[in-house]
């Protein structure tokens, strides 16, 4: 057991700061500052990823033949938090993380070669099926039906949550092959194009004023059986892949040391009240520095985690723990930011957070993503299964309960 | 001890709960938020015609004589609905300030605008960096020939971009944070000296910024004294936002209640999950506790001194507490539907949140709870 970083890493580190330097315009990085989402500006995202597609860096957890750069999860790791620092915004994850590495894993050779050179380029913006507004937590009970019909199915129902469903030309999406069985056994995942006839989308416009989620409606959607990844009524297997991947598949420490950070200047920057600065009010400071404590057993825990995938092992059941502390982590955080910034937060600034927009913030700008992002963070203990089905999974898989 | 309703209590909050009842339905407040003024000018007329915006004003200043009780009672039933008229603001630090600290010719020139509903106040107290402690004054006000000129910066002024005259307090002696040497002013609106940013809030309803450079002030009461009427003031709207909180709990978590009995998950209604029943049971008791807390705000708050300063402070942390608690969870068992502007509950979340930022945080009325003796 032992800390030491391989020179090796420090060297690739350097390499990547190099990189983000050179690359990343101040327009991009105008989206990661202003970020107060998962779910970073489109179009400035989509312009990232086009350059790192170009070196090569888009996609650095997939397998090195499909597109991957072959780092290890150190690497990775190193990459992502150089990526932070350099505010660069966080890449749209439907295509990338979700729907790719399903692909990846159970889709034919022809659907590998056709779809993931396209998500790689962006040439595809896929958005996500799952969840629908009778089945949430309970994604199995999902009624969107697709029936077969010659080489196609017909798709109809609705799914609901669809972040950025507005962008999207492609769904990959959960439906209901067979209602007589248990119903996970009756689910297959298909891929479908969004301007096919008979699918409309709705905006859902979220707490923080913005246009994040969408409803989608299939009225009659004819699908390709060729769309279908694996075999059909297998698609549960396919969703828990990558629900697993959704709840396991990100680290949350570097990011949260990264807001942390921005925290502690906004505290440098803020009045106290009685004409000193809030970094040196003991009250404010100690929940600060309580929430660095946790997030470095977070850190270390997901060290632990990484150390596992290193060396082959599956990490399984953890990945839910991260889940949930890093997202209530993230959530108190953001609890910290708004009570630093104070009244200041509470202007409505829907202009001054849209990335080009150049209006001028009200108030100081360190103000400005506080209370958007506050906001906005309540739904990471609710999405990708929320956080009270994150702990039953860990009462039975773990606990045995 | 007595906690029953007087008759006339029971007839103000009745009127008030009917009004909002007919008249203030979600969609229509969903309008009025985002409205240009953020609130409904015939509502306030109303408000004046049923004599509400009296109530806290002594008689002989043609007030109903009511008490931050009466006060208390009136938010609670206007936190239910969410209102965005700004009682607090024109009212409460408005008018009360007038009352508290004003001669008798500005009572009686202002007093009688504000009950009659044809001025809107405003008080600008609050500064960058202050976090609501009305004696961390930096604006300056200077006095010449012609009277006071205030120069300064004023942040979230609630009402600020309605009000016909604001109040404003600035220095007329002393540094930063001292005590003595703040002064209050009548400042009007139009006058060249006041700039006035306005934005629509996070939560729905409008506030504004100001920036005071060499504006006209009236002197409000004696120079140099104002702070403890400040306090007193700021004190009773403290117990009246907090009450608002209130009764915007109480919704929130009856809201969520009836959703978990309806909302079906796993066949069965989500309520039935013990994991929610008993964060539900914690929202319930949060809600019962601090309206307790308010009933303790509002009784000592007639004590005045020390006594009211520490119930006030000690209401507003209870609020801060609960108020997230309750938020936060209305949002999580409401699931992704409490993550969207469709229904009412995220604008209580909202409502909550603001508040617990507003005249002073928990963490600055903490501090000043363990400074009073």
């Amino acid at each position: 057991m032992d800390l030491s970083v391989k020179p090796e890493y420090r060297q690739f580190r350097e390499e990547v700061r190099d990189f983000l330097n050179e690359s990343l315009t101040d327009d991009i990085r105008e989206a990661g500052r202003l970020g107060t989402s998962v779910f970073h500006d489109k179009e400035r995202a989509m312009a990232w990823q086009k350059i790192l597609h170009a070196k090569g860096w888009a996609a650095p957890h997939w397998p090195k033949q499909f597109g991957g750069t072959g780092w290890d999860v150190v690497q990775r790791s190193i990459f992502a938090e150089e990526c932070l620092k350099a505010d660069a915004p966080q890449l749209i994850p439907m295509g990338l993380h979700m729907c790719g590495p399903c692909i990846i894993g159970c889709g034919t050779d022809e659907q590998k070669a056709y779809y993931l050179p396209r998500i790689l380029s962006g040439e595809d913006f896929w958005c996500q099926g799952y969840s629908e507004p009778g089945a949430g937590s309970d994604l199995a009970a999902l009624q969107t039906t697709a029936v077969s019909d010659g080489d196609d199915y017909i798709v109809n129902g609705t799914k609901i949550w669809t972040t950025y469903a507005h962008y999207a030309n492609k769904i990959f999406c959960l439906v209901r092959t067979n209602k007589d069985c248990k119903p996970q056994e009756g689910i297959t995942f298909l891929l479908m194009d969004m301007d096919a006839p008979g699918v409309t989308v709705e905006p859902i416009i979220g707490l923080d004023g913005v246009r994040e989620q969408n409803t989608v409606f299939f009225d009659n959607v004819r699908v390709p059986k060729s769309n279908r990844i694996g075999e059909e009524n297998q698609g549960w297997t396919v969703a828990k892949f990558l629900l697993t991947f959704e709840r396991g598949g990100q680290e949350y420490a570097p990011g949260l040391y990264h807001y942390l950070k921005q925290i502690k200047a906004i505290a440098e920057q803020e009045g106290d009240g009685f004409g000193g600065r809030l970094a040196d009010d003991p009250h404010f400071m100690r929940r600060v520095h309580e929430a660095e404590i946790e997030i470095s057993a977070l850190e270390f825990t997901e060290n632990r985690i990484k150390a596992a995938l290193g060396s082959g092992q599956s990490p399984g059941a953890v990945a839910s723990m991260t889940k949930i502390v890093g997202t209530e982590l993230s959530q108190k955080l953001t609890e910290l930011a708004i009570d630093a910034v104070g009244v200041a937060g509470l202007p409505l600034q829907l202009d001054a957070l849209e990335p080009g927009s150049g209006a001028a913030p009200i108030g100081p700008e360190y103000a400005l993503t506080a209370m958007p992002r506050y906001l906005n963070t309540r739904a990471t203990s609710i999405y990708g299964g929320s956080n009270e089905i994150q702990r039953g999974i860990i009462a039975k898989m773990v606990l045995g309960l | 001890m007595n906690f029953e309703l007087s008759e006339e209590q029971q007839m103000l909050v009745d009127s008030i709960s009917k009004f909002l009842q007919n008249d203030y339905d979600f969609e229509t407040r969903r309008k009025l938020a985002v409205s240009e003024l953020g609130y409904s000018a015939d509502n306030w007329k109303t408000f004046a015609e049923l004599g509400w915006l009296s109530v806290p004003f002594a008689e002989e200043n043609g007030g109903f004589g009511g008490t931050a009780i009466d006060v208390m009672l009136m938010m609670e039933a206007f936190g239910k609905a969410l209102i965005t008229e700004p009682f607090i603001p024109t009212v409460i630090l408005g008018g009360r300030l007038v009352e508290v600290l004003g001669s008798a010719e500005q009572k009686a020139s202002l007093l009688a605008s504000v009950i009659q509903g044809e001025l809107q106040m405003a008080l600008a107290y609050d500064e960058p960096g202050a976090r609501g402690n009305p004696a961390c004054v930096a604006t300056q006000a200077e006095q010449g020939g012609e009277g006071y000129s205030l120069s300064g910066q004023k942040v979230m002024v609630l009402n600020g971009h309605a009000a016909d005259k604001i109040l404003v307090t600035a220095r007329t002696s002393g540094g930063l944070t001292e005590a003595e040497g703040i002064s209050v002013f009548v400042v009007d609106a139009k006058d060249a000296g006041v700039t006035v940013t306005t934005f629509p809030s996070m939560e729905g309803g409008r506030a504004a910024n100001i920036q005071l450079n060499g504006a006209k002030g009236e002197l409000l009461g004696v120079a140099g004294a104002a702070l403890p009427a400040l306090e007193t003031v700021l004190d009773e709207a403290v117990v009246a936002l907090g009450s608002e909180a209130v009764g915007a709990m109480e919704v929130l978590y009856k809201t969520t209640v009836d959703y978990c009995k309806t909302r079906k998950q796993f066949g069965i209604p989500i309520g039935k999950f013990q994991v929610l029943q008993h964060r539900m049971v914690e929202m319930f008791m949060a809600h019962e506790l601090t309206q307790s807390s308010m009933y303790m705000a509002g009784l000592r708050n007639l004590e005045g001194g020390d006594v009211a300063k520490k119930a006030a402070s000690a209401f507003k942390v209870q609020v801060g507490k609960a108020g997230r608690y309750i938020g936060q969870q209305a949002v999580q068992l409401h699931g992704g539907m409490g993550m969207t502007d469709e229904l009412n509950v995220g604008f209580y979340f909202k409502r909550l949140t603001a508040i617990d930022a507003l005249l002073g945080n928990p963490d600055y009325h903490l501090n000043r709870y363990a400074s009073v003796a």
